[in-house]
């Protein structure tokens, strides 16, 4: 099953840098014409696009960079002539690193705050709890981080209000000046998690083996624990693992509030200068992470799931 | 309260230190302000220290428009982030402009025209070293000025060289420039942003490594993110730069910049949002200032299509728009009102004495029936590419001009692309020009008949005469007339409507002493603030 799933992720992969070459060649202007700008004449403009290749048809430039991408060469970026694999792999960390961050503060808060609010479902813990994510998951990204910024860095000032990382900083220096940021990631992502959680819980407490463990005087705690949650596992290991894909390819808007240094910040600036070997990179770990997430969370679940190991 | 007072009171100081106001009258304000004598006296102390540059400390700027796509190239600069780095602090132009918009000596020590000033002759300054050690020739002058040179440049700045004939060395520390017509503010080109010098044959991604003869030398690079400079010990200006380093952050969104500013993540930062720039001004460890330079937003129409061809229909739109409302609207304030034509209050050529359009909707009628028509439909062409609010402005002109029997409709186009499909193809669209600093390079860009962006196609010839001899007139006066009579002409009969010059508003820690007097040609003191500011 997972050699199958593997070679269709490839094929999805192949697919999406064609979408998106035929993308950014469909885009107005080039990337000539994006670094000229309103200094752009007829004659730099041509010149540069001779300089760069651009004057080649579109299948050539493609097929040169499927090529070269297969050898495993991710080319050189048009505009500021780095290669583009260093550049895209740094930044990849980074994003990796703040989702890793937040997924840590967010994943087990949920999980707990989810199985809480179906144990006292109804109670004012669980509307207290269920309103205010419901709240932060419906505010814009940017104004949660606004809001985050504005109590934690500008009044109490605890926390710097930028996560631009210098390249000397320690790993705890680079944990503290990305805390603001990782907050405001775990307020967005937390109440999809949490209430399917507690959706699944709930579900689960009405069933009858339930109630059976209940009169056999097994305690809520023991009750949740080892009855109810094994059986909740399935789909709450795929709402996690949708939301890690979100807090790596989805979180730009947090990155510019921020200003960290992140690939969705990169993949931005590469897609309005047009600047097509960075954008195919970013875009390709981008659909690489949610076909590799889709898979981990149907092996996942199947391991959760006997019914799934050991098929009739 | 206590705020206001307590800058005007160092305003008062300031000019007391600079011998403008006499120590007496300055207790006598500071007592009725309600400040004790012993408060004011050390107010004075403070003060007199601070004319004094104080060397050391770090230097952290905010810049906006920071892009993973910018290089230290300079033949791609395109915003505040490169320019600040490559222009600002890495490397120096043979003449510098100064705070006042003079051309001062760089790294060429004196300069002289000809008698029909097309060939200048520049001395280079002696024993300037790059940052590895090497020490400036005239091969690394010529080889910098020639990169932006010729067939296959793709240089922003070819437009600027393109007026050479030719550069050649004369002797070990000389540069003859040819060039194919007099043009007596030749001086000034060579300070443009993306002239610099560099070692002798730096290409590619070796520009990257930021060799230059700047205040400051390279420390860290990473494009978007952050460049971080170190003070040029051999650097050739005596007493400068004054930080030991200077941080460029590059912070796009502007509420995050603001926030960095407040709780002293960055010291200075441009481009306050004016919407919330009078909240930070309440707060004492920020000085906010503004500086109205030579921006300006542009709506051109193009004088060879109809109906834009009748001089009448450019009256009647000019007449038709209500430039104070863009102003206090769009701007809140911060700017002056434009008077359709590009020369700016604080160039040395500006005329004064042209009366300021002002929104007259019968007039824009009369012009109208002039024009032989009774109503008119235009379409306007609008994206926030050319400037912050530039639909709401359009939106503005629509709702203004309909008072006056004109229909526009506004046609909301894409940001991307904007420079290249929209501007200088549509009829009429919204525009913005940085501006330049001289008269001639205005107009030689924007206003002259067949000049690549002359966005209105307008061909004046007496225009276009004046142009040519004003560049070749070495009298003062003479050269004020000409220039004058075409401003006026720009007024009258050209096609783009300009609106407002708008200022830059920017921020700094109250703690780093501003000069008295503030470049208006770029943001950031002329993009120079790592060399003329220090730490009081």
């Amino acid at each position: 099953m997972v050699g199958q799933r593997l070679l269709f992720g490839a094929i999805t992969l192949l697919a999406v840098s064609i979408i998106i070459a035929s993308s950014v060649e469909l885009l107005p202007g080039d990337v000539a014409t994006a670094i000229l700008g309103q200094a752009a004449t007829p004659e730099t403009v041509a010149a540069l696009r001779k300089q760069l290749g651009l004057d080649l048809p579109f299948y050539q430039r493609y097929g040169e960079w499927l090529w070269n991408f297969l050898q495993g060469d991710m080319g050189i970026s048009l505009t500021n002539e780095r290669p583009v694999a260093p550049q895209v792999g740094e930044r990849f960390a980074n994003t990796l690193l703040l989702a890793a961050l937040a997924a840590a503060v967010a994943v087990p808060l949920s999980l707990a705050l989810g199985i809480l609010a179906a144990i006292y479902r109804g109670g004012w813990f669980d509307k207290l709890i269920s309103s205010s994510t419901l709240i932060a998951i419906s505010t814009p990204e940017f104004l949660v981080g606004y809001i985050v910024i504005a109590i934690f860095a500008v009044e109490l000032g605890w926390f710097p209000p930028l996560a631009t990382l210098r390249h000397d900083i320690s790993f705890l220096e680079r944990i503290y000046v990305m805390l603001l940021p990782c907050i405001t990631l775990a307020l967005v992502v937390m109440a999809h998690m949490m209430r399917l959680t507690r959706a699944a819980i709930i579900n689960l407490l009405a069933s009858p083996y339930i109630e059976m463990a209940r009169l056999k005087g097994v305690g809520t705690a023991r009750l949740i624990v080892y009855h109810a949650l094994p059986n909740a596992l399935s789909p709450i290991i795929t709402v996690i693992v949708l939301n890690l894909a979100y807090l790596i390819v989805g979180v730009v808007v947090v990155e510019v509030v921020f200003v960290y240094p992140g690939l969705g910040q990169l993949l931005v600036d590469s897609v309005s200068a047009r600047n097509l070997p960075v954008v195919q990179a970013s875009c390709l770990i981008f659909a690489g992470t949610y076909v590799s997430l889709n898979l981990l969370a149907d092996i996942f679940s199947a391991l959760a799931n006997p019914r799934l190991r050991h098929p009739r | 309260m206590f705020n206001t007072s307590k800058q005007s009171l160092q305003q008062l100081s300031d000019l007391v230190v600079r011998g403008k106001l006499s120590r007496r009258d300055f207790m006598t304000r500071a007592v009725a302000l309600g400040v004790s004598t012993l408060a004011a006296e050390h107010m004075l102390t403070t003060s007199a220290l601070a004319q004094t540059p104080k060397v050391g400390g770090l230097l952290r700027v905010g810049a906006p428009s920071a892009s993973t796509d910018d290089t230290l190239d300079p033949a791609t600069l395109d915003d505040s982030f490169d320019i600040l780095s490559c222009y600002g602090m890495l490397r120096n132009n043979l003449v510098d402009i100064d705070e006042r918009s003079t051309p001062v000596p760089g790294l060429a020590e004196s300069w002289e025209a000809s008698s029909d000033v097309a060939t200048w002759t520049f001395k280079l300054r002696r024993g300037v070293e790059f940052h590895n050690g090497k020490t400036l020739t005239v091969d690394d002058v010529i080889d910098s000025l020639n990169y932006h040179r010729g067939e296959e440049s793709a240089s922003s700045a070819k437009n600027l060289v393109d007026q050479i004939e030719e550069i050649r060395a004369d002797g070990k520390d000389t540069i003859v420039f040819k060039l194919k017509d007099g043009n007596a503010d030749f001086p000034v080109v060579l300070s443009s942003y993306q002239l610099l010098i560099f070692p002798e044959g730096t290409r590619g991604a070796e520009f990257d490594k930021g060799i230059g003869t700047g205040p400051y030398s390279l420390q860290y690079w990473e494009p978007g993110v952050r460049m971080e400079g170190k003070r040029n010990p051999n650097y050739y200006r005596e007493g400068k730069p004054h930080f030991d380093e200077v941080h460029v952050i590059g912070i796009n969104d502007v509420v995050s910049r603001t926030a960095a500013l407040q709780t002293g993540q960055v010291d200075i930062m441009s481009r306050c949002d004016v919407k919330t720039v009078h909240l930070l001004e309440r707060n004492p460890n920020v000085q906010v200032f503004q500086v109205t330079g030579t921006k300006h937003y542009t709506a051109p129409m193009h004088v060879d299509t109809a109906p834009f061809d009748d001089v009448h229909v450019r009256k009647a739109i000019k007449y038709g728009v209500d430039r104070q409302a863009i102003l206090d609207t769009i701007l809140l304030g911060y700017g002056v009102l434009g008077n359709d034509q590009p020369i700016a209050p604080t160039m040395r050529f500006h005329n004064p004495d042209i009366p300021q359009t002002q929104y007259d909707p019968d007039r824009a009628r009369h012009h109208l029936k002039q024009a032989g028509l009774s109503s008119l439909d235009v379409n306007l062409a609008a994206a926030d590419a050319a400037f912050a609010g530039a639909v709401d402005t359009a939106v503005l002109f629509q709702e203004h001009a309909s008072k006056a029997g004109i229909n526009i409709t506004v046609d909301r186009v894409s940001e991307d692309g904007y420079w290249n499909d929209i501007w200088l193809v549509r009829p009429w669209c919204m525009c913005f020009w940085a501006g330049r600093p001289t008269e001639d390079l205005m107009f030689s860009s924007a206003y002259e008949a067949g000049a690549d962006w002359n966005d209105t196609r307008w061909a004046n010839p007496r225009f276009n005469d004046l142009l040519v001899a004003a560049r070749k007139e070495l009298d003062e006066n003479k050269r004020r007339e000409m220039y004058y009579e075409m401003q006026q002409l720009c007024h009258d009969d050209g096609g783009a409507v300009i609106f407002t010059f708008a200022a830059d508003v920017q921020a700094a820690s109250a703690d780093l002493h501003k000069p008295d007097q503030v470049a208006s040609n770029w943001e950031f003191d002329g993009h120079k603030v790592a060399e003329r500011w220090w730490w009081s």
